[in-house]
């Protein structure tokens, strides 16, 4: 199993969401999230003084997935989630030692 | 010949007609009835005149009444402004500030500012009238000029002096301990506000001097404004405000919805302020809806200064900066809005909004002044700006037993000199006594929260609670 973690631009959640139930995902889960890349944040006006915004707010999608499906997932988050612009995000792979699914107890991929 | 139509048509003026003139035979025959009771002579021409002029003083006082409850709800604009302005983790401390400080105005300005401000004295300050006690003959004579009842009288001057308190708790936001801010709210209105309104309106130096102030422009709001920039000063800026270096920081409030709120109920209000400043309304009606004309104006032109110089200036359209525009607009007019025209009122209005961005940047990055809703350039900037414009704008037209003409209206110099002497005087007595107060809190009951307890925040520990408890908020 792998694990999913992709931060992208909060407005792009609804096309990332389609795009990933096109690809056969059951479930995933979202945090509001603030951080930085190579963008450094971005400033602002407020009454004549600039101020500069650090953390840029993103979401996080979290989704598991079995290892054959990885590469279809990842595809369809770099489809949905670009725009081409600066601050579009990024998509980290860890492996993954366990699921449960806690009603029924299943473990592994039976789990997803 | 008489169609069916026309019948109908007498019936209803025949049912208008008695509609109309029964109450008014019923109240005749009342008059007449107490007349004969009272075993008098029957109703007479003085005895309509008398019973017609207690009718006009109770239109009056329903006005002076209506305006005075409509600039007591400016606390509630003045609250919202402030609260917007600022950020959510100090949302209580800045409401409690705008409920208390009112609070102690009513109690203060009722034992004390009311008799120094009216009652009979000298030309520097009132001696007589305290508890609204009429001690002595004509205890309240600078007040004669308006028929209502002295309780009219008080309760609408109270509310003024509740506005000139307010103005500081903004401009001292975010930092001051609450116990502080209730001592200096007591001063203000016992004491710094009532000496100086004196000069003006309570028939002392300034107004034999032939100065002009219709609503308050320095007498209410550059009161505020001044003692606001002494408390800005005193009590330091907010940590993070100015970096190492002299970098200026923006430290954003946390709700415009609340802040442009404000502003409408304080456009709403000052109807009450300036126009309500007839204190009569029998024979003004001309004279308060004009004022209500050329307040509104100067409210319009001052958000849309404001917001075009800050576009000019800064790129964008700055939200905050439009809000303090207006309300630089309606405290510019609050002194000329009875004795200037509907396009003198359109300038003073644009202008104001103009200056209350330039002020603004100036405090807060010339003179590093940390004032968080702009306040010390919206009353005191402005202020200035409305009590000087009158000897600019003053029109004989408008103004005929008010002041001199302006100077673009043929008068000269003159009306324009006493204006900056008025202006130069308040300012004076203002910084003086406010920076004695604000010296003398700082030494005696502290003047600023801990530095631990400004970055958690003055809700959590002067208050014990949070503006938005459930809610996540971000912290600065």
């Amino acid at each position: 199993m792998k694990k999913i973690e992709a931060i992208i631009k909060p407005y792009k959640l609804d096309d990332v969401k389609n795009a990933l139930a096109q690809v056969g995902i059951q479930g995933l889960t979202i945090t509001e999230v603030r951080g930085f890349g190579r963008q450094k944040g971005h400033t602002e006006h407020y009454r004549g003084a600039e101020y500069t915004i650090d953390f840029v707010p993103k979401l996080k999608i979290e989704v598991v997935v079995a290892d054959a499906a990885l590469d279809g997932v990842m595809d369809a988050i770099v489809r949905s989630a670009r725009t081409g612009q600066i601050g579009d995000g990024k998509i980290f792979i860890t492996d993954l030692d366990q699921a449960v699914r806690i009603r029924t107890g299943d473990t592994g991929d039976a789990a997803l | 010949m008489r169609s069916p139509d026309s019948t109908n048509g007498n019936r209803l003026l025949k049912t208008l007609a008695a509609m109309i003139l029964l109450p008014a035979v019923v109240a005749g025959t009342a008059l007449a009835q107490d007349a004969a009771a009272e075993g008098a002579a029957p109703l007479t021409a003085e005895k309509v005149m008398s019973q017609v002029g207690a009718n006009g003083v109770d239109l009056d006082t329903v006005w002076v009444l209506l305006a005075a409850f409509l600039v007591f709800w400016m606390q509630a604009g003045f609250a919202l402004v402030e609260t917007g302005l600022t950020r959510a983790k100090n949302t209580v401390h800045i409401c409690m500030k705008n409920l208390l400080d009112f609070c102690f105005a009513s109690v203060m300005f009722y034992l004390v500012g009311f008799g120094l401000m009216f009652g009979a004295g000298n030309g520097f300050i009132g001696s007589s009238g305290f508890l609204l006690r009429e001690a002595v003959a004509d205890t309240f004579g600078s007040l004669s000029w308006s028929p209502v009842c002295l309780d009219a009288k008080f309760i609408f001057q109270l509310v003024f002096a509740g506005t000139a308190a307010t103005i500081v708790s903004g401009a001292m936001a975010e930092r001051t301990r609450f116990p502080a801010y209730l001592v200096y709210s007591i001063a203000i209105t016992a004491l710094i506000y009532p000496i100086a309104g004196h000069w003006s309106w309570g028939g002392g130096w300034l107004a034999g001097k032939g100065f002009f102030d219709f609503a308050g422009s320095t007498v209410v709001h550059s009161v505020g404004g001044w003692v606001a920039l002494c408390g800005a000063f005193m009590v330091g800026a907010r940590l993070g405000k100015y970096g190492p270096g002299g970098k200026v920081n923006a430290i954003p409030g946390h709700s415009f919805p609340l802040m442009i709120l404000g502003v409408f109920i304080l456009w709403l209000g000052w109807f009450g302020f300036n126009p309500g400043s007839t204190m009569a309304a029998v024979g003004q009606g001309a004279a308060i809806a004009h004022i209500a004309v050329t307040t509104n104006a100067a409210a319009a032109t001052g958000t849309i200064g404001a917001l075009l110089t800050a576009k000019l200036w800064f790129g964008k359209w700055d939200a905050s900066m439009a809000g303090n525009g207006c309300l630089a607009g309606l405290v510019a007019i609050t002194a000329p809005c009875a004795f200037v025209g509907i396009n003198a009122a359109l300038l003073i209005g644009l202008i104001g909004g103009i200056l209350v961005v330039l002020s603004v940047v100036f405090i807060d990055q010339v003179l590093k002044i940390d004032d968080p809703v702009g306040a010390v350039s919206v009353h005191l900037t402005n202020g200035i700006w409305g009590t000087l414009s009158l000897g600019l704008f003053s029109d004989p037209v408008y103004g005929c037993t008010g002041p001199k003409p302006g100077l673009f209206y043929g008068g000269g110099l003159e009306q324009l000199i006493v204006q900056v002497i008025g202006v130069v005087a308040v300012g004076v007595w203002c910084v003086a006594t406010g920076l004695v107060l604000f010296a003398i809190i700082k030494a005696v009951v502290g003047l600023r929260v801990t530095p631990e307890e400004e970055l958690r925040g003055l809700d959590v520990d002067e208050h014990g609670m949070e503006g938005y408890p459930n809610f996540q908020l971000v912290k600065h």
